[in-house]
C-alpha cells in the first residue's frame, strides 16, 4: 500500500546530503519506482546538480542499486526522477526565486530533515537552522501552494499546501526520567514556557556580544600571549594570523558555551535538543492549519538491514566516543549502567517517515489539533541498557583489537561508570598536569629528539581535550533516563498490511541488540573510522623515507636552508665570540668569556622576543671591526667553527639538492662575511649585511635582517625573480620563527626542531630530520678563537718534550 | 745508561714460536691496548728489530750529504744569485707519530737555506708537498720546520701548502710512454732547482714518488692511485715489485726530461718510536722482558685509559712525539739516492720469516698517515690494516691466499668533519651500496674527485681531497682480493659491518671464526707492529 500511495507523488527532501536524507532518497528510488524527488540542497560552489550527483549518488548507499540496475540505467533513472533544487533553510523563502518556487510547488509531500546535528554548534547557527528552519520550510510550502498553477502529481490544487513531515528528535522532551509521550512539547507538564522569538533575538545578540568581547584589549592581550606561546618569535604577520584564528575560535567557543548553558538552564541536554524543541514549537505556532507531521527519532545509528546492514554516513554521535574508547583514550565515561541508551537504526526511521508520508496527514485532529507527533525510538519497546552496550563494545574490541603505531593490540579499558562530575574532574587534573609539562618543555632550550617529547605531550593533550569534549557533549545522553513512548508509532505499524510491514520495517522490537552492535554496527564503524584493525606489515617504506624521497624528487625546483641549528650547531653569538677573541691574549679571553656568559640570559630572552631586534642589538658589537681583517678571518672561521660544528648529513642534503639540479638558497640572520666561505654550497645566499665606513664596520645593518616574515618575503622575492614555483620548493629550518618560510613552500622540513616547531611539524605531518654533529668532531665548550702565536705553540710543544 | 747499552747492541727482529710459557702479547688497539694469549704450538710472533743506532752527529751528516751528493754536483755549486729555488718537503703524514723537535726537515732545510743565503739566492719558496692530503696548519708547519723558518717565510707567502686545485698553480709536463699524464706544481716546475726533502719512514716513500705524486694533482695521481695498479703492486712496499712505483718512475722519466733539475734528499730514522725509557718504553720491548716496573706502568696506563672518554684518550695519544733518531741521510740524483735509502730502511725493518700462515693477526695503533691530530675513522682502519700493514712484506704475503686477517681496533663510527668530510659521505653513501673497489672506482670516483664543495674545503679549509677516501679503499684492494675473511676484534659492530668485515668480541672468538675459512687448528702469525717491521717471506 505504501508503494502505491507514494507512486505518482512528488516528494521534496531537505537535508538529502545528510545521513537520514541519503537513506530516504535511496529507499524512495529503490522501493517506490514511480515517485519523483525534488532535493533541496545548498548549492555550494559547485551548484545544486553537482552536489546531488557527487555528495548523494556517489555514496555507497547506492552501490547495491547501481549494481542491480546497471550504471547507465541508474543515471537515466536519476535524471528522470530527481530534480536538484538550490535552496537554503537558513534563508527566508529558502532563497528560492520564482522558477524554483514553482518547482517546489509541484511537490505533494515535503520531508524536512535538514538540521545541524553537531552537538557543539554555535547557538546562533543552531537557532538559524534548527529553530527557524522548519518555520521557513512551512512558510515556503504555503507560499508555493498559492502560486501553484496546475495540480501536483498527487492532485493538490492551488492553495492546498503540501504535507510537511518535519524530522525532530526525541530529546526535545528534555533531560527527564520516566515516560515521555508523543505529544507537543507545550503539552508536557515539565515544559518551561519560553518565547522562541526572544530566544532567536538573544542568540543573534550573543554573536555580536561575543564578537565585541573578543576584541576587547584584555582579550586580545590574552590571545597574543597564547599565540606567542604556540609560535614563539615567528614575526608580526604570522602572529597576527594566529591571533585572528584564535579569536575566531574563541568566539565560536563562547557561542557554543552560551548555547549549552541556555539549554541546560531549561532542562535540555544540549543546544541541539533545545533549538529543535523550540523549532517544533515555532513550527506549530506559525502553521496556520497546514498539515504537519513531526517525526522524532532518538539517536539514529547505522542501518539494520537497508540499504545494507551497517551502512552509515559520516561520523556520528556514538562513533567518535567508541573510536576513542577502542584507541584506549577514554579511560572512563559517565553514565548509568542500567539506564537505557536509545539508539534507532536509520532504516527504521526511514520506514516510519515513508509510512506517514504514504498515509498522509493525520485526519483525526482531536488529539493533535495542529500537528501529530510520532516518536521512533527503541527504549520503551526493546531497551538497550547502557551497561549492556558497553559490555558488547568491549567484548567485540577484545576479540578485534585496534593496533597502535608499534603494531601492538590496544587493550580496551573497563569502565566503572562514575558520575559525570568525577570524570570531568579526572580529565581536568590530567590536562592541568600536561599543561604544566608543556609549559616547562617550551621554556627549556631543547631541540631535536628531545623536542619530540613535547610534541607527544601536545598530542596527548589534544586527545584529552577531545575526551573531555565527548564527556561534556554526550555525557548527558548516556545519563538520560527518559523512555520515549511509541503509542502512535505502533498504531501506524498495526495499520500496515503484512507486505508493507516487511518492506518498510519500523518496529524496534525486531532488533537483536548483540547482533546489531557486534556484527552490524561495529564492523562497519571501524571501517568508517579507519581504525587500524590489522597490524601493518613492515615491508613498506617508513613514512619519513617516503617523505624524504618526495623532498629529493627531481621535480622540486628550490631548496632553502636556514643555517644555525639546521646545518651547523652554532649561532651568531658563537661566531662573534670566535672572531672577537681571535687576537686576545689569555687573560683578556677569560674576561671576555665571563662578560659574555653573564649577558647570556638577557640575550636569550631578547632572542625569544624578537629575532631581528636581537640581531640588531647584538651586531652593534661589531662596531669598529676592520673590514679586511674580518674577511681574512672568515676562512679560518669556516674551518674552526662552521665545518667543525656542521651536521654532515645536512651539508650532504644541500649537495644532493644541488646535484638534482635544484636551486639551493641559504637564508640566515648571520653576517655576510661569516657565511661567505659557505658560498660553493649554495647558488645564492641571503644574509645580514653591515654597513661600513673608512674600512671599519659601524655595527649597523644595511637592511632588515632576514628573519621571521622578512625571511618569508626574501624567499618569495627570490622565487619570483628566478621564476620558481614555491609549491615545488623545499625549506629546512629548526625554529618556529621560520614558520612563515616553512608554510610558504610545498615541502617543509623541520630539522632538529625546537619544541614549538616539533609540535607543529608533528601535527602537520612534515618531514622531521635529526641531524647531528659528526662523532669525532673537535669538541670545544666555548667558541673561542685558537691561540695561534708562536709563543703559545712553543709552550705547547715544550710541554710534550 | 740502559739506553746507551741498548743502542750499542741492537738486536735484529725475531720470530718466536708461542709456547705455554709465552706471556700474553701486547696488541695495539686504537687509543688502548689489549693483552692476548695466542694458541701455543701453532702460533708465532714476529718482533721488529730493536732501534738501530742513530747518527751521532746529524748536522754533520747532513752537511756531508749536501756537499758530497750521489751522482750529482755538490749543492753549493747548484746555487747562484738570481736563481729560482724551490724546496719541497714531506707533509704531516710523515713520520708517524710526529717526531720531537727539531724535526729532520727543519735541520736539513736550515742548512739548505744557509747555503742559499751564502750563494745570494733571493727567490726561495718552500712548499709542503701534500698532493691531495689536507693542508698543514700553522702550528703543524711550525713544528716541522721550526719557528725561525716559519716566521721568515710564511708571512711573505713564501712558505705554503701545495694546492693541486689551484687553476693557475699546476703545469702539465707531458705524457709517459704509457700515456700517463705528468703534472707538477707550477712554482716547482718552473724553478731552476727543486730540492725535495724526504722523511722515509717505510720503503714505499721517496724516489720518484716524492715529486711525481707529492707535487702533482688528481690528473697525475690517478694513473697509479687506482684499483688495477694497486692489485698489481705485490707489494707496494717492495719498489721493484710495485706497479705503483713503476708508474711513478715512468712519470719520473718525463720529469727528468721536461721538469726542473731535482736535488733529492732522503733520510731514514730508526725504530725508536716510543723511547728507550719513559712512559711508553715497554711498547717497543718484548713482553717477557718487561721489568716489574714496566708491567706495573702498563697495567696502570691501561686501566687509566679505560676511565677516560674517547676525546681525552685521543688527545693524550695524539700529543705523543716520537724520539726518532736519524740513521742516514743521502742526497743527490733521485734514483741513486733512493737505492741507498731503501737499503737503510731495510736494515732497520726487514725480518726474515719462513713460510706463510693461515691466520695473520695484528693490532692497529691510534695513528696512520692520514689522522695526525685527527680521528682514525673506519676507512682509515681499513687502509692501515689492509693497505699498509698487510703490504709490509717482501717476497710473498705473510698470510696465504684465502687466509684470514684478524685486526684489533675499536673502529668507532667517528669522523673528523674538518679533515675528512668526503670520508663521511663515502662511508655513509658509497660503502652502503658496495665495498667492491672496482665498482666503487667506476661508479663514484669522478663524482667525488670533481666535487666543487670538496675542492673548496681542500683548498680553503683543512680537508683531504674529495677523492682521497677512494685511494684509502684502493690501498687495500690487493688484500681484499687475497684474503678469505677479515675479522676486527673489539670493533664497533655497525662500522665493521659497513666495511664488509666481521666483528669479534675477543681474540678467541676471532680465531674460532677463522676456522670456518681456513679449517681447524690453523697456523697463526702475530705481526708485532709498531715499531715497524717488514717481513721477508720465503
Amino acid at each position: 500500500m505504501i508503494v502505491a500511495a507514494l507512486n505518482k507523488k512528488r516528494i521534496a527532501i531537505t537535508g538529502a546530503t545528510g545521513f537520514l536524507g541519503t537513506a530516504l532518497v535511496e529507499r524512495l528510488l529503490r522501493a517506490v519506482p514511480e515517485s519523483e524527488l525534488v532535493l533541496v540542497v545548498r548549492p555550494g560552489r559547485k551548484g545544486a546538480q553537482n552536489r546531488v550527483s557527487r555528495d548523494i549518488f556517489r555514496n555507497d548507499a547506492f552501490s547495491a542499486l547501481r549494481a542491480r540496475t546497471g550504471e547507465e540505467t541508474f543515471e537515466e533513472m536519476c535524471a528522470r526522477r530527481v530534480v536538484a533544487l538550490a535552496g537554503d533553510v537558513s534563508v527566508d523563502g529558502l532563497g528560492f526565486d520564482e522558477e524554483q518556487l514553482a518547482v517546489f510547488s509541484s511537490c505533494d509531500i515535503v520531508i524536512h530533515s535538514a538540521a545541524t546535528v553537531s552537538f557543539d554548534a554555535a547557538i546562533d547557527d543552531a537557532v538559524e537552522i534548527n529553530l527557524l528552519g522548519p518555520v521557513r520550510v512551512a512558510q515556503t510550502i504555503r507560499q508555493a501552494a498559492t502560486i501553484r498553477e496546475k495540480p501536483t502529481l498527487g492532485g493538490l490544487k492551488q492553495g492546498q499546501p503540501a504535507h510537511l513531515i518535519a524530522v525532530s528528535t526525541c530529546y526535545v522532551a528534555g533531560s527527564r526520567r520516566g515516560n515521555a509521550p508523543e505529544e507537543l512539547i507545550d503539552q508536557s507538564p515539565f515544559f518551561v514556557d519560553v518565547d522562541w522569538r526572544s530566544e532567536v533575538s538573544s542568540a543573534h545578540r550573543s554573536r555580536s556580544d561575543a564578537e565585541q568581547a573578543s576584541r576587547s584589549p584584555q582579550q586580545l592581550k590574552e590571545l597574543d600571549k597564547q599565540a606567542r606561546r604556540s609560535l614563539g618569535a615567528a614575526g608580526g604577520p604570522a602572529l597576527s594570523a594566529k591571533i585572528e584564528q584564535l579569536r575566531q575560535n574563541w568566539v565560536a567557543k563562547q557561542l557554543t558555551r552560551a548555547g549549552r548553558a541556555r539549554a541546560t538552564s531549561l532542562g535540555f541536554p544540549d543546544a541541539y535538543a533545545f533549538t529543535k524543541a523550540l523549532g517544533e514549537r515555532a513550527l506549530v505556532e506559525t502553521s496556520e492549519g497546514m498539515p504537519i507531521s513531526i517525526v522524532r527519532p532518538s539517536i539514529i545509528e547505522s542501518a539494520y538491514a537497508e540499504p545494507s546492514p551497517g551502512w552509515i554516513r559520516g561520523f556520528r554521535m556514538a562513533e567518535p566516543v567508541i573510536a576513542a574508547y577502542a584507541r584506549g583514550l577514554l579511560k572512563e565515561f559517565p553514565g548509568v549502567p542500567e539506564g537505557v541508551i536509545d539508539i534507532i537504526p536509520v532504516d527504521l526511521v526511514v520506514g516510519t517517515i515513508l509510512a506517514i508520508a504514504a498515509r498522509g496527514p493525520e485526519q483525526d485532529r482531536t488529539c493533535h489539533p495542529t500537528a501529530e507527533v510520532v516518536q521512533i525510538a527503541s527504549g520503551a519497546a526493546n531497551p538497550l541498557r547502557y551497561g549492556q552496550l558497553v559490555d558488547l563494545v568491549r567484548g567485540w574490541f577484545n576479540d578485534n583489537p585496534v593496533y597502535d603505531e608499534r603494531n601492538q593490540p590496544i587493550a580496551v579499558p573497563q569502565w566503572s561508570f562514575p558520575g559525570r562530575g568525577r570524570v570531568v574532574r579526572q580529565l581536568g587534573r590530567a590536562r592541568k598536569g600536561l599543561d604544566l609539562t608543556e609549559q616547562i618543555l617550551h621554556v627549556l632550550p631543547i631541540r631535536g629528539k628531545q623536542a619530540d617529547v613535547s610534541a607527544k605531550v601536545e598530542e596527548r593533550k589534544d586527545q584529552l581535550e577531545r575526551a573531555n569534549g565527548y564527556v561534556e557533549l554526550y555525557g548527558a545522553y548516556a545519563e538520560c533516563e527518559a523512555l520515549y513512548q511509541l503509542t502512535r508509532l505502533y498504531a501506524l505499524w498495526n495499520s500496515l498490511d503484512e507486505q508493507d510491514q516487511r518492506a518498510f520495517c519500523m518496529d524496534p522490537q525486531v532488533i537483536d541488540w548483540p547482533t546489531y552492535v557486534q556484527t552490524i554496527h561495529l564492523p562497519s564503524m571501524v571501517k568508517q573510522a579507519r581504525l587500524k584493525m590489522i597490524p601493518s606489515t613492515k615491508t613498506g617504506e617508513s613514512r619519513s623515507a617516503r617523505l624524504r624521497k618526495e623532498v629529493l624528487s627531481p621535480k622540486r625546483q628550490l631548496a632553502v636552508f636556514d643555517l644555525e641549528n639546521t646545518l651547523i650547531a652554532s649561532n651568531v653569538v658563537a661566531s662573534y665570540a670566535w672572531l672577537a677573541t681571535r687576537y686576545l691574549n689569555r687573560s683578556e679571553r677569560v674576561r671576555f668569556t665571563i662578560k659574555t656568559l653573564s649577558e647570556a640570559p638577557s640575550l636569550l630572552a631578547l632572542d625569544r622576543q624578537d629575532r631581528s631586534d636581537f640581531l640588531r642589538y647584538f651586531y652593534r658589537r661589531f662596531e669598529g671591526a676592520p673590514v679586511s681583517r674580518m674577511a681574512g678571518d672568515s676562512t679560518e672561521l669556516l674551518s674552526d667553527l662552521l665545518i667543525a660544528k656542521s651536521f654532515p648529513a645536512g651539508i650532504r642534503r644541500v649537495r644532493e639538492h644541488k646535484a638534482l639540479g635544484h636551486k639551493t638558497l641559504l637564508i640566515t640572520g648571520a653576517l655576510d662575511f661569516v657565511v661567505e666561505p659557505l658560498g660553493p654550497l649554495f647558488d645564492h645566499m641571503i644574509c645580514a649585511e653591515m654597513t661600513d665606513s673608512n674600512g671599519t664596520y659601524d655595527g649597523q645593518l644595511s637592511s632588515v635582517p632576514p628573519t621571521g616574515e622578512a625571511r618569508y618575503q626574501c624567499l618569495v622575492d627570490f622565487a619570483n625573480l628566478h621564476n620558481l614555483d614555491l609549491t615545488q620548493a623545499v625549506a629546512y629550518a629548526d625554529s618556529s620563527s621560520d614558520l612563515p618560510m616553512l608554510e610558504a613552500v610545498g615541502f617543509p622540513v623541520a630539522v632538529n626542531a625546537e619544541t614549538k616547531l616539533a609540535a607543529i611539524a608533528r601535527r602537520r605531518g612534515w618531514l622531521v630530520e635529526h641531524w647531528t654533529k659528526s662523532k669525532g668532531a673537535p669538541n670545544r665548550i666555548l667558541p673561542i678563537g685558537p691561540l695561534n702565536d708562536a709563543q703559545q705553540t712553543n709552550r705547547r710543544v715544550a710541554s710534550h718534550v | 745508561m740502559s739506553s746507551d747499552s741498548r743502542r750499542s747492541a741492537p738486536r735484529p727482529g725475531l720470530v718466536l714460536e708461542v709456547d705455554k710459557s709465552t706471556p700474553p702479547l701486547l696488541f695495539h688497539h686504537g687509543e688502548q691496548f689489549r693483552l692476548e694469549k695466542l694458541p701455543a704450538g701453532s702460533s708465532r710472533v714476529i718482533y721488529p728489530a730493536e732501534p738501530i743506532e742513530g747518527l751521532a752527529d746529524p748536522e754533520m751528516a747532513i752537511h756531508e750529504a749536501l756537499h758530497n751528493p750521489l751522482d750529482e754536483d755538490p749543492l753549493p755549486s747548484l746555487l747562484w744569485a738570481g736563481m729560482k729555488l724551490t724546496i719541497a718537503f714531506d707533509d704531516l703524514s710523515l713520520p708517524l707519530p710526529p717526531m720531537r723537535q727539531p724535526d729532520i726537515r727543519q735541520r736539513i732545510i736550515e742548512q739548505i737555506l744557509d747555503l742559499a743565503a751564502a750563494a745570494g739566492v733571493d727567490d726561495v719558496e718552500l712548499i709542503a708537498a701534500l698532493a691531495l692530503h689536507r693542508r698543514m696548519t700553522e702550528s703543524e708547519l711550525r713544528h716541522a720546520l721550526g719557528n725561525r723558518i716559519y716566521d721568515a717565510f710564511a708571512p711573505q707567502g713564501k712558505l705554503y701548502n701545495h694546492d693541486a686545485e689551484d687553476p693557475n698553480g699546476m703545469v702539465e709536463l707531458g705524457l709517459t710512454r704509457h700515456q700517463e699524464q705528468v703534472t707538477m706544481n707550477r712554482r716547482a716546475a718552473e724553478s731552476d732547482l727543486l730540492i725535495y726533502v724526504n722523511l722515509n719512514i717505510v720503503s714505499m716513500d721517496g724516489g720518484w714518488k716524492s715529486t711525481a705524486t707529492g707535487l702533482s694533482d688528481y690528473h697525475g695521481v690517478r694513473h697509479h692511485h687506482n684499483v688495477a695498479t694497486m692489485r698489481k703492486s705485490k707489494s707496494f712496499m717492495d719498489r721493484h715489485k710495485s706497479e705503483l712505483h713503476h708508474s711513478n718512475w715512468r712519470q719520473g722519466e718525463v720529469i727528468k726530461a721536461h721538469g726542473p733539475r731535482i736535488f733529492q734528499i732522503e733520510t731514514t730514522i730508526n725504530n725508536n718510536t716510543f723511547g728507550y725509557d719513559g712512559p711508553l718504553a715497554m711498547l717497543q720491548k718484548r713482553e717477557w722482558e718487561w721489568s716489574l716496573r714496566e708491567r706495573g706502568a702498563f697495567v696502570a696506563m691501561k686501566n687509566g685509559l679505560d676511565l677516560l672518554g674517547s676525546t681525552a684518550r685521543r688527545k693524550i695519544f695524539q700529543s705523543w712525539r716520537a724520539p726518532y733518531e736519524l740513521t742516514s741521510v743521502q742526497a743527490g740524483e733521485v734514483e741513486a739516492v733512493h737505492q741507498r735509502t731503501i737499503e737503510n730502511v731495510y736494515a732497520q725493518h726487514i725480518v726474515p720469516v719462513e713460510g706463510q700462515t693461515d691466520v695473520l693477526a695484528f693490532g692497529l695503533p691510534y695513528i696512520c698517515p692520514y689522522n695526525v691530530n685527527s680521528v682514525m675513522n673506519p676507512i682509515l682502519v681499513m687502509c692501515l690494516g689492509l693497505g699498509y700493514f698487510f703490504n709490509l712484506y717482501r717476497g710473498k704475503p705473510l698470510v696465504r691466499e684465502g687466509g684470514v686477517l684478524i685486526m684489533s681496533h675499536p673502529t668507532p663510527w667517528e669522523f673528523n668533519p674538518l679533515h675528512h668530510p668526503s670520508y663521511i659521505d663515502f662511508f655513509e653513501h658509497v660503502l652502503a651500496e658496495t665495498t667492491d673497489p672496482l665498482e666503487i672506482e667506476q661508479r663514484y670516483e669522478k663524482q667525488f674527485a670533481y666535487d666543487e664543495w670538496y675542492i673548496h674545503l681542500y683548498r680553503n679549509s683543512y680537508a683531504y681531497h674529495g677523492v682521497h677516501p677512494f685511494y684509502m679503499w684502493y690501498w687495500g684492494a690487493h688484500a681484499l682480493q687475497w684474503l678469505g675473511r677479515v675479522i676486527v676484534v673489539g670493533g664497533d659492530a655497525r662500522a665493521v659491518r659497513r666495511l664488509g668485515f666481521q666483528r669479534a668480541s675477543t681474540m678467541q672468538d676471532a680465531l674460532e671464526m677463522a676456522t670456518d675459512v681456513v679449517g681447524p687448528s690453523p697456523s697463526v702469525t702475530y705481526f708485532h707492529n709498531p715499531p715497524i717491521l717488514m717481513a721477508d717471506v720465503s
